[in-house]
Formats: C-alpha cells, sequence, structure tokens
C-alpha cells in the first residue's frame, strides 16, 4: 500500500547525522587511515625481520589485517547515519502481526512476551510460532486468545531449516503486511510498532532493525552480553550505506519485500537446478550406459530418456517456459517407465500362469490381480527407479521442488543465521533497510560462560557460511558501498587467526629473543603511536561516549571461537560436514563449579605471557636482554594481560541474582 | 469483487479468479485447487483475464498451487493475465517457468 507523506515525514525520513559531528569524524578517518597506511606500508617495505620469517610474516599480515579491520570500520563511518525521530505511522491502515519465535524456551518465558505483545499499542495480530509444538504452549495461549502456528504437514520428513523454516512457515499462514520478528525472550515495549511503522511510508523500505538490549546483565556486563558499538554507531554506520541488516529479532519486515525475495529465490533455484541437470545429463547418462553394459533394457531406457533431455534442452533453447519444459519431460520419463514395468508385468503374468498351473490350489495366485500388478506402474515402483542416472534427473528437471517443504522459502536457509542473508538478499532487489537505535524490546542475555560461548560461535559461524555461499565482494546488485558493509562484518570474524598471533609474537620475543620487527627505533614509533592513537580516537569520536572496552576485550579473548566458527563452516560448507550446532539456551545451566575448562586455550595463553614477562625480568637482570624490544614487548604483554582477564571474571561469573545475593 | 469461478472443462478444471489476487485472497484459490486435486482433476487452469492485481504472496500461492499439482501427477497452467500481472510476472521472472498461455484453449490441449 502506497501512503502519501507529509513534508514533514520527508523531512524525519531523510534525516542524517548533524554536518558538525560528522565533518568531526572525517577529519578523525582521514588522519587514522593515513597514519595506518604509514605505518603498515613502513611495515612491509622496510621492518619485517626476514630473519624470523616464520613470525614475522605472520605479524605483519597479522597487523595488515587490522589496517583493513579499521579502514572499513572508517568506511562505515564515513557515512554514519543516525536517525532521529522517527515518522509517525499511519493511524489505521497498516496490518500487522507479531510473530514470537520459540523452540524449547521455557513457557513461562514465552508468555511474558506474549502478554507483552498484545499490549503492543497499535493494532496487530499476535502468534507464537512453537517450533517445538508443545501443548503448554498452546493452553497457555489459548488462556490469553493467541494463535500458535506450528509447522504444517508439508514439513515432515524434509528439511526444517531452523528459525528460517518457522518462520518460512507462519509466513505463508498468516496476512498481515508488515511483521514483527521478536525472539521468545525479547519483551516488547507498547510502543515498538508506533516509533518503527512510519519509516515504511518509505515504499521501497522492506526492514526496520531496532537493537537488543538485554535487561539481565549487570552494569558490569562480564560477559559482554550488550554490544553497545554494534547496535549503535556500526550499524548506524551500515545504515548511511543502505546496508544496515537485519539481526533476527527486534525487527519489522515488509511481507511484499519477503515474498518477492522468496518468488525470486525460487525462480532463480529452478533455473540453476535445470540448467545443471541438462548442462551434465549427457555425461551422466553415457556413464550410466557405460555402467550398465551388456544389460539391453537399461540401455534402451537410458537411451530413450537422453532422447528426452535432449527435447528438453531444445525446447529451452527456443525459450519455452520452464514448467511446460519439464513437465514434458516427468511425461515422457513416466512413460518410458510404464513400458518397462510392462513388459516385466507380462512376464510376471507368464510365469504366474505357470505357476497356477503347476499348483494343486488353484486359488494360490488369485489374489495377484492386474490391479496389484498394475501399481508397479507407477514411477516410484517400476525398475526405472533403480536407475538412479535417471533418478536423478526427474528430481532435477522439475518445478516443485520436491525436497523442500514449501517451493517459496522467503528468508535464507544457506546459513545458521538467516537474518543477515536475508537482509543482503533484500538489498540485493533493490529494497532500503533503516536503523532505527531506540531501545524498544528488553531480552535476556545468557547468563553462564558455556551458553554465551555457545551463542557467539553460531552468529561466528551463520555469519562465515554466507561468507562462504554468497561472498557479499561477489553479489552485482549490491552496490559497492553495500558490498563492504556486509564484507567488513565478516572480515571482523577472521580475527581469530591474527590474535594467535597478537599473543605469540611478544612471547618468542621476551622468552627467546625472537624478533619480528627489525627496527624498534624512532623510526618504529614515529610511525606506530600515531596509529594507534588516532585508531583510537576515531572509536572514541565514534562510539561518542559508549562503552567499548569489553567489546574489545572479548574480539581478542574469544580468538578460540572465531577460529573454530571460521573453521567448521569452511568444512560445513565446502566438505558438507555438520556444524554442531546448538540453539541458544535463555536460561542458565546451573553448573555449580567455575568451567575453567571452556577457556583452556585462553589460559595457556595467560599463563604463557606471565611465564614470558618473568623469564624477561630475568634475562633483563643478567643482561640478556638488550635494546628496546624487550620493553616494547612488555608494555604489549601487560595490555594483552589487560584483556585477556576478562576470561577469568567470566568463568567465576556466577550470573545476576547470585551477584544480588551477595552484595545484600 | 474478487471471487474464483470453477467450471470443469474437457482434460481438466478451469479457475477463474476475478479481482485480487492478494494475500488476503490467495488463500481462498489455494484451498480450491487443493479440493479440485483431491476430487481428482489433474490439470489445473488458472484464468487471469479478470485479475485485476496481483502481489508477491498471490503468485506465491499460484507456484505453490503448481507445486501441490505436480505433486498430484498434473499440472498447472496460467491463462491470459492481464497488463499489471503481466508485469509482476515479469518483475520477478516467474514468466520464465509459468508461461502463460493465450486463452484457456490452448492451456488444456497441452
Amino acid at each position: 500500500m502506497t501512503m502519501e507523506y507529509s513534508r514533514r515525514d520527508l523531512r524525519l525520513l531523510s534525516h542524517r547525522t548533524r554536518m558538525r559531528r560528522l565533518a568531526a569524524i572525517r577529519i578523525v578517518i582521514v588522519l587514522a587511515a593515513a597514519s595506518g597506511l604509514n605505518y603498515v606500508v613502513w611495515r612491509w617495505a622496510a621492518s619485517v625481520n626476514w630473519e624470523s620469517w616464520w613470525i614475522a610474516v605472520p605479524l605483519v599480515l597479522a597487523e595488515t589485517y587490522s589496517l583493513i579491520d579499521s579502514l572499513l570500520f572508517a568506511l562505515g563511518a564515513w557515512r554514519i547515519r543516525e536517525r532521529g525521530e522517527p515518522p509517525a505511522p499511519p493511524a489505521t491502515g497498516y496490518t500487522v502481526d507479531v510473530f514470537i519465535t520459540t523452540f524449547n524456551e521455557p513457557v513461562d518465558l514465552v508468555m511474558r512476551t506474549a502478554r507483552a505483545a498484545l499490549d503492543i499499542s497499535y493494532p496487530h495480530t499476535t502468534w507464537i510460532l512453537d517450533d517445538g509444538a508443545r501443548e503448554e504452549v498452546r493452553a497457555a495461549a489459548a488462556t490469553l486468545g493467541i494463535g500458535v502456528i506450528t509447522r504444517s504437514a508439508d514439513w515432515v520428513d524434509r528439511p526444517r531449516h531452523a528459525k528460517a523454516g518457522n518462520l518460512n512457515n507462519a509466513l505463508l499462514a498468516t496476512e498481515g503486511e508488515f511483521v514483527l520478528v521478536l525472539d521468545a525472550d525479547q519483551v516488547p515495549h507498547p510502543g515498538i510498532l508506533d516509533r518503527t511503522l512510519g519509516y515504511f511510508k518509505d515504499p521501497q523500505m522492506a526492514l526496520v532493525q531496532t537493537p537488543q538490549w538485554f535487561e539481565n546483565v549487570p552494569k558490569s556486563d562480564p560477559l559482554g552480553s550488550q554490544a553497545p558499538l554494534f547496535y549503535g554507531p556500526i550499524q548506524q554506520s551500515k545504515d548511511g550505506w543502505n546496508a544496515a541488516f537485519f539481526c533476527g529479532s527486534n525487527a519489522i519486515l515488509r511481507r511484499e519485500a519477503l515474498m518477492q525475495l522468496g518468488l525470486s529465490r525460487y525462480v532463480t533455484d529452478v533455473e540453476r537446478s535445470v540448467h545443471r541437470a541438462i548442462r551434465t545429463s549427457r555425461r551422466l547418462l553415457a556413464r550410466a550406459r557405460e555402467e550398465a553394459a551388456g544389460d539391453r533394457r537399461v540401455t534402451s531406457a537410458l537411451r530413450r530418456a537422453g532422447t528426452i533431455v535432449e527435447n528438453a534442452r531444445a525446447e529451452l533453447a527456443q525459450g519455452d517456459g520452464i514448467s511446460d519444459v519439464t513437465y514434458r519431460f516427468q511425461r515422457g520419463i513416466d512413460a518410458i517407465a510404464r513400458d518397462y514395468a510392462d513388459a516385466d508385468l507380462a512376464m510376471m503374468r507368464d510365469n504366474l500362469r505357470e505357476l497356477a498351473a503347476l499348483s494343486n490350489e488353484a486359488d494360490t495366485f488369485a489374489g495377484i490381480d492386474d490391479a496389484a500388478l498394475e501399481m508397479l506402474t507407477s514411477r516410484e515402483t517400476s525398475p526405472l527407479a533403480a536407475i538412479e542416472a535417471i533418478s536423478l534427473l526427474a528430481g532435477a528437471l522439475d518445478v516443485d521442488r520436491g525436497d523442500e517443504a514449501q517451493a517459496i522459502m522467503p528468508m535464507a536457509t544457506i546459513s545458521v543465521t538467516e537474518d543477515m542473508a536475508t537482509s543482503m538478499r533484500l538489498h540485493g532487489l533493490g529494497w532500503r533497510s533503516a536503523y532505527h537505535g531506540e531501545v524498544l524490546a528488553s531480552g535476556l542475555a545468557p547468563e553462564d560462560l558455556e551458553t554465551m560461548i555457545g551463542q557467539r560461535l553460531r552468529w561466528a559461524q551463520g555469519t562465515m557460511q554466507v561468507f562462504f555461499r554468497e561472498n557479499p565482494l561477489l553479489q552485482r546488485r549490491l552496490s559497492a558501498g553495500q558490498r563492504l558493509m556486509y564484507f567488513g562484518t565478516m572480515w571482523s570474524y577472521f580475527s581469530g587467526f591474527p590474535a594467535l598471533v597478537y599473543v605469540t609474537a611478544p612471547v618468542l620475543c621476551l622468552a627467546f629473543g625472537v624478533i619480528p620487527v627489525t627496527a624498534y627505533s624512532l623510526d618504529f614509533f614515529a610511525r606506530f603511536i600515531p596509529f594507534l592513537l588516532l585508531n583510537q580516537l576515531l572509536f572514541w569520536v565514534v562510539a561518542a561516549g559508549r562503552p567499548t572496552w569489553r567489546g574489545a576485550q572479548y574480539s581478542l579473548a574469544l580468538f578460540p571461537v572465531w577460529i573454530e566458527a571460521v573453521t567448521s563452516a569452511f568444512k560445513n560448507v565446502f566438505l558438507g560436514r555438520p556444524l554442531g550446532f546448538r540453539v541458544t539456551s535463555k536460561v542458565r545451566l546451573d553448573g555449580g563449579k567455575p568451567r575453567w575448562d571452556l577457556v583452556r586455550p585462553q589460559l595457556i595463553v595467560m599463563a604463557s605471557l606471565v611465564v614470558a614477562l618473568i623469564v624477561v625480568g630475568i634475562r633483563i637482570l643478567v643482561g640478556q636482554a638488550e635494546g628496546i624490544a624487550p620493553y616494547v614487548n612488555i608494555v604489549w604483554v601487560i595490555y594483552d594481560l589487560a584483556v585477556f582477564s576478562i576470561i577469568i571474571r567470566a568463568v567465576l561469573y556466577r550470573g545476576p541474582a547470585t551477584i544480588e545475593k551477595e552484595t545484600v | 469483487m474478487t471471487s474464483i469461478d470453477v467450471r470443469a472443462a474437457d482434460g481438466g478444471v478451469v479457475l477463474a479468479q476475478s479481482g485480487r489476487l492478494t494475500v488476503v485472497t490467495a488463500p481462498q484459490l489455494r484451498a480450491t485447487v487443493t479440493e479440485r486435486l483431491a476430487a481428482g482433476d489433474r490439470l489445473i487452469v488458472v484464468d487471469l483475464s479478470t485479475t485485476e492485481f496481483v502481489d508477491s504472496s498471490g503468485l506465491g500461492t499460484l507456484v505453490s498451487c503448481l507445486k501441490a499439482a505436480r505433486q498430484a501427477g498434473g499440472d498447472l497452467r496460467i491463462v491470459a493475465p492481464t497488463e499489471q500481472v503481466a508485469m509482476v510476472l515479469r518483475m520477478t521472472n516467474l514468466d520464465r517457468i509459468l508461461k502463460p498461455r493465450a486463452s484457456v484453449d490452448d492451456a488444456l490441449q497441452g
């Protein structure tokens, strides 16, 4: 529905960050980028210690990685878009479905969110999408008069696609023009729709994302649950390039955009499958003919299948509709199946007659009548089904996507984090998105380290799946800025590898005197210090008072998680291995004892850093360590230890409730 | 007014969707197709010559009806879309898969 918008709406829709702030940010960006390039170019050109190349090269690569990371951050911030007051939605006229997605969360938790959803002031319909199809949820929802949507029969024995599948199923069962998606723990504020629907007065707006904020997190945030930088300047930066992306919850989506996406994916997938089948058919059938050498009947069936495929190829080439081409193809296969089975049937009837003649009891074979035999001529039961090449072709040359529950899958199913992939595809179709940075829902963050690590791993794995399957840099329909914004998020998840170098290099230097940089001299400081300071300044200016230290700590301290995410997603996408993925638990697993086993690599790193400090102390005392290099590395190690110290706090953290009890 | 006119034809059944085929009205088409397939019809012809407007959900429903027809061993064909409908078919590239037939007779003939 297109809406008339007022001059005020137009102003609010096009609201951008104040020019003065933007100018300050841009000046710092130019300085930080220049100093960064100056440093890293010098590092490559003049200061790699090639004698210790095995650590010197990884170090300079890690530094290059960090520079690119900071340049991508800066590029985003260049157009940071801090939207202010949102346009008001039309008083009525929009129809909205509120989806509360749940799988195994406690019923109380789901109902708490459901009650709050009922209280949302803008007219809407609330639904609980219960992927666990639990009777308790249905009963509790009934008392509130809320509908429950569970998977339709189509999903039986087909890939369920987790949350993406849950949403896709519900999208086909409802009809609101807009959909608000809420995780089971995200309690919406009554104004959530009033504050966001107005953005959809822009007819090209497909998605409005709002922050995820957690109420069960103490101010010190020991598990780094709040993401003030991400749900702030980072999304706002992406918004400036029309690349603010969907984060799975607390977002409003336009149904028409999602359905259009589902359709366009359907067309692409069917075309791809059909063309691939046609392309590979000759080779496939030739190989099958070779394997069937001697068997005349198989060979003749294969030859006939070949003819049908060639017909299909010719019809496609002359531009016939794929539905018609595949229909004729399928009927052709059916005909082969029938002839094939007929020959068998004739033989069987002859044999049965002979057996009946030999038998003393004439009735023995009367039960096997023609109707029963006739069943054998259908495609599935025909001996043709045993010819794999033909079954394969028949499966691929069709338009029904028989392997999936629904032909139309609006939410992307290529990743365990369907959200980012879906918004990237929406942007590819030319839709717009907005990030509205006002907290409009309160959620529950994981309260223990194990759950937190599982959640971060899942996000990182999902992002990496998208990177490997639909690399944003190669998406022709995205603008250059959009490609880089999506790529930036993915790039940051590679940080586990450089982190490993950042903790190894100083230990090698302090403990064994291995020096990766040739010149820890004025040359070094004159380039490194400005780079470091200007980068910190950029962070500080962009963050505008938001806490950033916790995030910085975890991006280094969770390095084993990031490495596992990259390697497991790589194996999943290219080698077809399972991810080993868990649904994030919203309740604390009361294990009792601190789980040091979860952070063994980090503990090893910390121990190595401490030992390195002790060793270098001894080396300095006995006059073995000379020059400035040890001192630079001592500072570096102390910084690393400060970063990693959060891991100790995280392991010892007992959840918010326990903390309150302790202080009482 | 939005309505579906159902009439048996030689070799199949013709469903004429008049008015709007949208997220609101599409479930009715879906139900009718399911019903006809269950009743034994195999060739479903959807006549779009009086369909004034279709949205992505409407097209999505055509696709899921096509899927249902195929899985029942039959087929679904669309006929004579109006200008708006033809445009949406083109825009989504769905016309590459479901190529519209010029007339109901064409569609029934195979």
